[in-house]
């Protein structure tokens, strides 16, 4: 049984449809990479999953609970998921430590020392041992992003969404962050991610989806879409941001 | 100063360049005093060179009536330091609580969300000195039992009012002013509405909204003085009685001194903090 079903999800905003009838199914420690063109709605989708936005129509099931029913438990639905933003979205008013121990303290209910333990952990294992105790703008955005994914794993999420986590950040800064989404890999987490990191897209994904102006147009593993596209406009897309490597 | 790197030695180039900028700023230096020098001796001739100036001179600074008033009106100062010091606080829970019940979506809670926003329109309208003679006059003849009866508290409740109004709207706009990912940060995490507001979104909205603030609060210490409307011994009050029994006005000249005082430092204490959180956002 699938992890995360997606069923027919329409999506609007002021009389535009950013999703139109979305399917897709994630199965337990699956990694699904969504590609396509800024405005494809690769965002919003992680957004509709993580109920940040409501769906116009469709359903979304976790772990074969309808979380898109009107009498569901929002904060309850949450807790089994973790998200990555773009702009990290740190608390800027906390140290890293806080950070990562808020969820864990405030909503799951461990105690302090507990919770700092295991922080201070995820910290080591992730090279920022010594950033415990630093506030996020003393960070750069490499080290920023990466702490946003540990508070995002603080709390063991289920099913992590990571949204185009590497768009902020310089060449340089990128791979540490892509180096800790591999370990996330490793460890067996199920993930849906949306990149622009065409190539890292295709090492880590065990599954491409290609958005097209809302709709899941090619679905497949990153062989197949990066060599053989079926779709005219896959092909087309992996062209225009690959260039002379495209299919 | 810290010590210059290793390995550097200041070119001549640099050396003449510290020495303009030295001879510059003691120029600038100067100019200013002189300038400043100039005002004050033709804001004195213009004062003391009007026709009314002897009238006015006798009036508002005797220094043997100052003399006389200082006490009387040192002592009814005392009571709107009190005033200000119990005010101050409830005026923040106050303005917090109601600044919060306004964020509040859940239908449940529509009469707070809905009392919050008449509160806020009413009391923000009505000006402070009819809000003190309505709580001063208007509450004891009510004749509810657990009313306090003394002038001083049904000032600070008027006060308390009226401030925590505005201070409401302060707080609202600090809490507005955190960005929606944030809250969509902590959400996402799993925390409630309410752990939200308290852990994320409070605390960053408190911190911009210190200097607004204190400003508020400089304007409320001397707001303490129209408390003198419904009758207790404070400053202003004070120096009414010394005025009225002689015809001479410098016991208000007292009254103002003392303000300033209490003022002046509250006001450059909020320059401070603004001067720093503006050098804290441009590092």
């Amino acid at each position: 049984m699938s992890l995360l079903t997606v069923e027919g999800v329409w999506k609007n905003y002021r009389g535009h449809s950013v999703l139109r009838g979305v399917d897709l199914s994630v199965g337990a420690h699956e990694v699904v990479c969504l590609i396509g063109a800024s405005g494809s709605g690769k965002s919003t989708l992680l957004r509709c999953v993580n109920l940040l936005e409501t769906v116009d129509d469709g359903t979304i099931h976790l772990e074969g609970e309808e979380i898109t029913a009107v009498r569901v438990d929002v904060d309850e639905v949450r807790r089994r998921m973790g998200i990555v933003f773009q702009a990290f979205n740190l608390f800027p008013h906390m140290t890293v430590l806080d950070n990562i121990t808020l969820a864990p303290r405030r909503v799951h209910g461990v105690g302090r020392e507990r919770a700092e333990h295991h922080a201070r952990e995820l910290l080591a294992r992730f090279g920022l041992a010594d950033k415990a105790g630093s506030y996020p703008d003393q960070l750069s955005g490499g080290q920023q992003q990466r702490v946003a994914i540990i508070r995002a794993m603080a709390t063991r999420p289920r099913l992590m969404l990571l949204d185009e986590v590497t768009s902020a950040l310089d060449p340089a800064l990128v791979r540490e962050v892509l180096g800790i989404i591999r370990e996330l890999r490793e460890g067996g987490m199920t993930m849906i991610l949306t990149t622009h990191e065409m190539g890292f897209c295709r090492e880590i994904a065990d599954t491409v989806c290609f958005l097209d102006d809302g709709v899941l147009l090619e679905r497949g593993t990153p062989e197949q879409i990066f060599t053989d596209p079926r779709e005219p406009r896959t092909r087309a897309f992996l062209r225009s941001v690959l260039g002379d490597r495209g299919p | 100063m810290t010590a210059p790197p290793d390995g550097w030695v200041k070119s001549e180039r640099q050396r003449e360049r510290e020495r303009l900028r030295g001879r510059r700023s003691i120029r600038s230096g100067s100019i200013a005093t002189a300038s400043t020098v100039v005002v004050i001796v033709l804001l004195a001739w213009a004062f003391t060179g009007s026709p009314g100036w002897p009238r006015v001179r006798e009036t508002f600074f005797d220094s043997e009536r100052f003399a006389e008033a200082l006490p009387d009106v040192l002592s009814g100062f005392l009571l709107n330091v009190k005033i200000f010091l119990i005010a101050e606080p409830l005026i923040l829970v106050v303005g917090l609580l109601v600044a919060l019940a306004r964020t509040l979506r859940a239908p449940v809670f529509f009469p707070l969300r809905a009392l919050a926003v008449a509160y806020t329109d009413v009391f923000r309208g009505v000006p402070t000195i009819l809000v003190i003679y309505l709580v001063g006059f208007g509450l004891p003849a009510l004749g509810l039992r657990g009313v306090p009866a003394d002038l001083a508290t049904l000032g600070v409740i008027a006060l308390t009012l009226s401030y925590g109004a505005y201070v409401a709207e302060v707080f609202r706009a600090g809490i507005d002013s955190v960005h929606p990912s944030q809250w969509a940060a902590a959400r996402s995490l799993g925390l409630t509405h309410g752990k939200t507001m308290r852990h994320v979104v409070v605390p960053q909205a408190v911190r911009r909204v210190v200097p607004p603030l204190l400003n508020d609060f400089v304007s409320l210490q001397k707001d303490t003085a129209l408390v003198a409307t419904i009758g207790p011994l404070e400053a202003l009050r004070q120096a009414q009685i010394h005025a009225s029994s002689t015809f001479n006005y410098t016991p208000y000249l007292v009254a103002a001194l003392l303000f300033i005082l209490l003022t002046v430092p509250m006001a450059r204490f909020t320059d401070y903090l603004a001067v720093r959180s503006q050098r804290r956002r441009g590092r």
